[in-house]
């Protein structure tokens, strides 16, 4: 008897009108909404129309440029951006399923924010809050706060980052856990609202940050919000490790991506979780493989040069990538983001084409079963580090 | 000649972490959980209010070395919470205070801009500094900051921020699809603004948002802070809510105004008020003295005590009288994290006050404090209450109130149901909204945007200096 195959995870990659540089000049673009809450509604509406587990949300601290490394000065491409845990939380209250993940810099920003900022996130969304951290090595980002220096020797800074990154993150869980979940007792006879032995100093200290907490914001819905980091190398494998629930990483065939995974599971805790652990894409998707080519051929004719991506490119039908999909899937991935080429045109392609075409093969829900993001990532509700401590 | 009918401006401030807020009501409901801040926005928004205010504290109280555990403890992240309830309302403005002292300028200018556009212009920011290594224990920044060095960061990091707000004009996007043309100026967003407290250039990320900048509301209420407000403020969130106290206030700051260049409606007075409503003014009255007794708990009025007192008095007996020993005088060690004790300039004067009145009117410790720190705004049926109010506004007592209701989440609902149709019904409240926007609500006008560099902020710190 054949064994149904295990379903994979599905996610979407938001960034501005597509992930390629001239999507906001196709027909069906909408550069002149990206700074209006109801294209961002819009676009995780479908995203949940199509049962997806979550979408992320991309974010920096400076202009976007085509390079990645300075900021540039062209006209051509879109620029400007909200904050994306505040798109999350505009949108938290107008969906009922989907995960949300916001992008947030650990470089520059101050980890006792965040950790309340995607707390209340989980609230405002019922359990479906995550974050995705991301280092800046941008000396464009450092200016604009002025208070650190990128060094000449980038090896040294970048492992300075990460390592902080890891920081970053150990205290935002602390500060998630510094209550109790019963610590709020509204005791009307001896007066007091909290049992405060349930609220916990984190008493962390570290190189770059020193955190007294607790927080100010109780324990989130989930206990722990989902965090989540993508990386293409050694260090940034180490920080999804040791420190994420979910990593998104770039293989760019079946053996690539077992071999990342098997390189994550190295160098986790033995009683840690397994990492989730999604595969990247950039996807051109129509209904022939000829016009999803031809698609691609015009966006890069209107660019200049071919459309080149730290993630495998996939051009074809939603058919094919499905059989893709399920090739990685068997090889390690517990799921995908994909990154939309152009917006709406390649989120829908997913939502209509791709996700029934699982469906059919057994291999994506048909319905949302769980109520938070991490029962969607089939991961308990952890205990609390601070209880019975 | 008489005066123009002035209109009245309301806001709603969500309950607070403090003994205002009656947790133990039965009515009493999650002060966390986001129906709870549904319930409140959209409560204020059918009565028409200018905005939702939330406060912020980033260090949880400590008193006696210990988590103050009497009152509501726990807050929500002021912009995720602002960015959600701008989902759910679609006129009431949004005002959070954000701490100017552990944030920098540039991730909250961005935060700003983006709840402005998430909202559709409906962002304000209630400017705060804070003065101890205490809260600095869970920042970066970490430290303190003397209280003349707080105030000029905080000045600087307001012209820091506009900077920032003002460094897109607002027309940059073209996205001409058929010529390519995404951005008319390839230097949009471009910045620099440095000295003593900030060195940060380049380009801003966040295009200039539907207001232009958020509203921007100051609560100090040092000369030093009048005068800030005067240069630089919207609005003020006072503490003045009384005829004679509201009127010399108002006298005071808006009169500073016309050196900064400004006219008197280019800044809106709103003290805070608590309030509550009866049937009739007696039965008003009779809960306002069981909402003081349910605030002030034997065990709270001891806690109120020692802040002023500084040091401890846990043996004390609320129901006795005051304490025969004096308050210990010098820096207050013993409440940390609650701005009140800096009140306190001289403990010892202030006890004999307390002492003086206590004999005289033969009360108890608790019942003491209770005179002292409970009293409403406003007790009366809802007639007497909206009289009040207008009378207070058209007596430039101020432009409008703040409420502060004591029950989350429904203590704004009888005020809405009851008062605001009355001050409806005599047209000095609106009868729904008129305009899209917050600046559109307080009768403020779109910002003018300052010379690229040389923001108009610029007077503040000639003017203070």
């Amino acid at each position: 008897m054949a064994t149904a195959p295990e379903r994979l995870h599905l996610a979407v990659a938001l960034e501005g009108t597509g992930w390629h540089p001239t999507s906001w000049r196709e027909p069906d673009a909408r550069p002149t909404d990206l700074l209006t809450p109801r294209y961002w509604t819009d676009l995780v509406t479908e995203a949940e129309r199509g049962l997806l587990d979550f979408v992320t949300i991309e974010d920096g601290l400076t202009l976007q440029s085509d390079n990645g490394v300075r900021v540039d000065e062209r006209t051509d491409r879109v620029r400007g951006r909200l904050d994306a845990v505040l798109i999350a939380a505009r949108v938290a209250p107008r969906t009922k399923h989907i995960g949300l993940i916001p992008t947030a810099i650990t470089t520059h920003t101050e980890p006792f924010h965040l950790s309340k900022a995607i707390a209340t996130l989980d609230y405002v969304s019922s359990g479906r809050a995550g974050i995705r951290v991301q280092v800046s090595r941008s000396r464009d980002a450092a200016a604009h706060f002025g208070r650190r220096t990128v060094p000449d020797a980038p090896k040294d800074f970048v492992a300075e980052l990460f390592t902080e990154a890891a920081d970053y993150v150990e205290v935002i869980r602390r500060l998630w856990d510094s209550w109790e979940d019963d610590a709020e007792i509204r005791d009307v006879a001896t007066g007091r609202f909290i049992d405060r032995t349930k609220l916990h100093y984190i008493d962390f200290e570290g190189a770059q940050f020193s955190v007294k907490g607790p927080s100010i914001t109780p324990r989130p819905p989930q206990g722990q919000p989902i965090v989540t980091a993508l990386g293409h190398v050694d260090v940034a494998y180490r920080l999804i490790a040791t420190s994420a629930d979910v990593g998104f990483v770039t293989p760019h065939n079946a053996a690539e991506t077992t071999a990342i995974v098997d390189e994550i599971a190295s160098h986790r805790a033995g009683d840690a979780a397994p990492v989730r652990v999604f595969a990247d894409l950039v996807v051109f998707l129509d209904d022939t493989v000829a016009a999803a080519t031809a698609r691609r051929e015009r966006l890069d004719g209107t660019l200049g040069h071919e459309y080149v991506s730290d993630a495998e490119v996939f051009v074809g039908t939603p058919r094919g990538l499905a059989d893709l999909l399920q090739e990685w899937h068997a090889a390690g991935a517990a799921g995908f983001r994909l990154r939309p080429a152009t917006l709406p045109h390649d989120l829908l392609q997913i939502t209509d084409g791709l996700v029934p075409e699982l469906q059919g093969r057994g291999a994506f829900h048909d319905a949302y079963h769980a109520s938070t993001l991490r029962g969607a990532l089939d991961l308990p509700r952890p205990a609390n580090r601070y209880s019975n401590a | 000649m008489s005066k123009p009918i002035k209109q009245i401006h309301l806001a709603a401030h969500f309950p607070g972490v403090n003994n205002t807020t009656v947790w133990s009501d039965p009515a009493s409901g999650s002060h966390i959980d986001f129906s709870s801040f549904v319930h409140f926005a959209e409560t204020a928004e059918r009565g028409k209010f200018d905005f939702m205010f939330l406060a912020e504290g980033l260090r949880l109280r400590e008193q006696g070395g210990e988590i103050y555990d009497l009152d509501v403890v726990g807050r929500p992240d002021t912009f995720t919470i602002l960015a959600a309830l701008a989902a759910v309302t679609d006129r009431l403005g949004l005002t959070g205070t954000i701490n100017s002292t552990f944030n920098e300028p540039y991730e909250v200018a961005r935060q700003f801009a983006s709840l402005d556009h998430l909202s559709d212009g409906r962002a304000a920011w209630n400017v705060v500094t804070s003065w101890d290594a205490f809260t600095g224990e869970n920042f970066r920044r970490g430290g303190f900051l003397a209280e003349d060095q707080r105030y000029r960061r905080a000045e600087h990091f307001l012209e820091a921020a506009h900077t920032l707000f003002d460094s897109w004009r607002g027309d940059e996007i073209v996205a001409d699809k058929d010529s390519g043309v995404f951005l008319s100026d390839s230097a949009a967003g471009a910045f620099s603004y440095s000295n003593e407290d900030f060195d940060i250039s380049g380009r801003f990320n966040v295009p200039r948002s539907p207001q232009g900048r958020p509203v921007i509301f100051q609560a100090g209420d040092s000369d030093h802070g009048r005068e800030f407000a005067a240069s630089a403020a919207d609005a003020i969130f006072s503490r003045h809510g009384t005829l004679t106290e509201g009127q010399a206030f108002y006298a005071d700051v808006k009169g500073r105004l016309a050196a900064h260049g400004r006219r008197p409606e280019q800044l809106l007075i709103l003290p805070a008020a608590t309030f509550v409503l009866g049937d009739t003014d007696a039965e008003a009255a009779d809960i306002a003295h069981d909402v003081r007794l349910a605030q002030v708990s034997p065990a709270t009025a001891i806690k109120f005590l020692e802040q002023l007192w500084n040091r401890d008095l846990s043996d004390h007996d609320a129901n006795g009288p005051l304490p025969s020993v004096d308050p210990i005088v010098g820096e207050n060690t013993i409440s940390r994290g609650r701005a009140s004790v800096r009140m306190h300039r001289d403990p010892i004067a202030v006890a004999n006050e307390w002492r003086a009145k206590a004999e005289a009117e033969n009360l108890t410790t608790r019942e003491l404090i209770v005179e002292v720190t409970g009293r409403q705004n406003f007790i009366g049926s809802p007639s007497t209450v909206a009289e009040t109010i207008n009378h207070l506004v058209q007596s430039d007592a101020s432009d409008g109130f703040i409420l502060v209701p004591h029950v989350t989440p429904g203590g704004l609902d009888g005020f809405v149901d009851q008062v605001v149709p009355l001050l409806q019904e005599r047209g000095v409240f609106r009868a729904d909204y008129e305009g899209t926007t917050l600046r559109d609500h307080l009768g403020l006008a779109q910002p003018a945007r300052a010379v690229a560099g040389a923001s108009e902020a610029t007077g503040v710190i000639a003017a203070t200096r």
